[in-house]
């Protein structure tokens, strides 16, 4: 196998003809098989919607059949944070959050906050689940923030009073397994339905504390610690602090609250 | 045949790519785990030794030399891309489970390793069982390192629960260093040191 054996010529061509059949063999494939992968990450999505919401327990085996039927009871909207608004024009099926957030154009610098949060998106996707009579029932909402290691991405279902939490869903962390990866065990996850985000004025008063809170009734603003991981513990917190406050979905939920004050008054 | 054999059980204890040349070692650390988890990477890597050996092994007289590194570097990120969209598209959980790790087989010195050391020189045949032998050998450390790490630091097998752990009730306390990297580290170090321990021939010398 002496060097000379090859031509300049043929090496040449040898070499564009190895990238042009892997070039076509990969991409052929990787186009044929996108349905599946887009049809894939829509129904984790929506998943994970159900999860927090407390539609879908994360130990039962559900069909995409069934996700996608009791989905049909949420619409998927696109808002503007600023006001709160739905942004009509958005498709909140192609809507990529985490891409707008990283997009300079569509995306603001955060202001200082303790969930490492660097840019907040203009816009988010959130879902509103109806009632039989279109009204909305709950909400979920993407949050996002820091923890020990890792961002840890969730949903957090508030109740449509926007002060009683429904549920709270991470489905995206690197925590520590046992300790602060303990946010995924169903068990405290079961203690966040019917504590409340808000105090009375509406200042966000949720916390996980260290130790245990009381049942829900008598301590509905704390949340019990994980046992060694005070720190995922805090970025809890923090990272509702952030989402639920000013910079986050603070004008949707007031405007929620209000569409309801005013129906309840007629 | 008597060769045949050889190659393929050759590097399952004897020449383990893993246990003797401490090839691949990155993800064993990072998608042992689950289980779950750890059987579709095997897989996965299974599937691209496979097919690039073959490929490069049919390629072996056509491919000039003075490029052979760039087109079996080709041929394998091929392979693992095509890897990678397949288990999205069926196994989405997983992949995600597994994220940048399936990308980074082509990383995986056993694959470029076994491509030039092996497929270059010997027919599809052998380089197909070549690839497998390799994989499995992979695979064994592999999955035995995932199995100690999941059943120590969750009590789970497969996700199902092997030991009630004291959280939910139960009497194990789960281990979380198991979890850790580092403890893949010390549960592949105690496999390397069993096997030189079986067959002292694979220690290497002192200086």
């Amino acid at each position: 196998m002496s060097q000379q054996r090859f031509s300049v010529r043929y090496i040449i061509l040898f070499s564009m003809a190895v990238c042009g059949v892997c070039a076509v063999f990969v991409s052929s494939l990787a186009v044929s098989l996108a349905d599946e992968q887009d049809a894939n990450k829509l129904l984790d999505r929506r998943k994970n919607v159900l999860m927090a919401a407390g539609d879908v327990q994360p130990k039962d085996d559900v069909s995409a059949e069934q996700i996608n039927e009791l989905f049909g009871q949420y619409r998927a909207k696109v808002i503007d944070l600023a006001t709160g608004e739905e942004v009509a024009d958005i498709d909140p099926t192609t809507f990529d959050q985490r891409k707008a957030k990283k997009d300079p154009a569509r995306s603001e610098p955060a202001p200082s906050n303790r969930s490492s949060i660097q840019r907040v998106p203009n816009n988010a996707l959130i879902y509103e689940k109806l009632d039989t009579e279109g009204n909305v029932e709950l909400v979920v909402l993407p949050i996002e923030g820091y923890g020990l290691w890792t961002t840890l991405y969730g949903f957090l279902a508030l109740d449509r009073d926007t002060r009683t939490i429904r549920g709270l869903a991470y489905y995206e962390h690197g925590e520590t397994p046992g300790l602060g990866g303990e946010v995924d065990n169903p068990r405290w996850r079961a203690l966040w339905p019917g504590r409340l985000a808000f105090d009375d004025q509406w200042q966000v008063k949720i916390q996980v504390i260290k130790g245990t809170a009381g049942p829900v009734a008598e301590d509905p603003h704390r949340v019990d610690g994980l046992a060694g991981a005070t720190i995922t513990a805090r970025g809890v917190t923090n990272m509702l602090d952030f989402w639920l406050g000013e910079s986050g979905f603070e004008a949707y939920l007031q405007k929620l609250r209000n569409s309801f004050g005013t129906k309840g008054a007629a | 045949m008597a060769k045949k054999s050889e190659v393929v059980l050759d590097p399952l204890f004897n020449n383990n790519p893993i246990a003797l040349q401490v090839l691949g070692i990155c993800s064993a650390l990072a998608v042992t785990t689950k289980m779950e988890m750890t059987v579709v990477m095997c897989l996965a890597v299974t599937a691209v030794l496979v097919g690039s050996n073959l490929t490069i092994s049919l390629l072996r007289n056509q491919i000039p030399p003075s490029i052979r590194i760039i087109v079996q570097l080709t041929v394998v990120a091929s392979l693992v891309i095509v890897t990678d969209q397949i288990l999205q598209a069926y196994v989405f959980e997983i992949s995600k489970q597994l994220s940048v790790f399936v990308g980074l087989i082509i990383t995986n010195c056993i694959i470029m390793g076994r491509a030039e050391a092996f497929a270059m020189q010997n027919g599809p045949v052998m380089s197909i069982l070549d690839g497998l032998g390799n994989a499995m050998g992979y695979s064994v450390i592999l999955l035995g390192t995932a199995f100690f790490r999941e059943l120590g630091s969750t009590g789970k097998l497969f996700g199902l629960e092997i030991l009630p752990l004291v959280t939910e009730g139960g009497w194990y306390n789960p281990n979380g260093l198991l979890g850790q990297s580092p403890g893949a580290f010390f549960l592949i170090g105690l496999f390397i040191w069993m096997i030189r321990m079986y067959k002292p021939d694979q220690v290497e010398e002192e200086n």
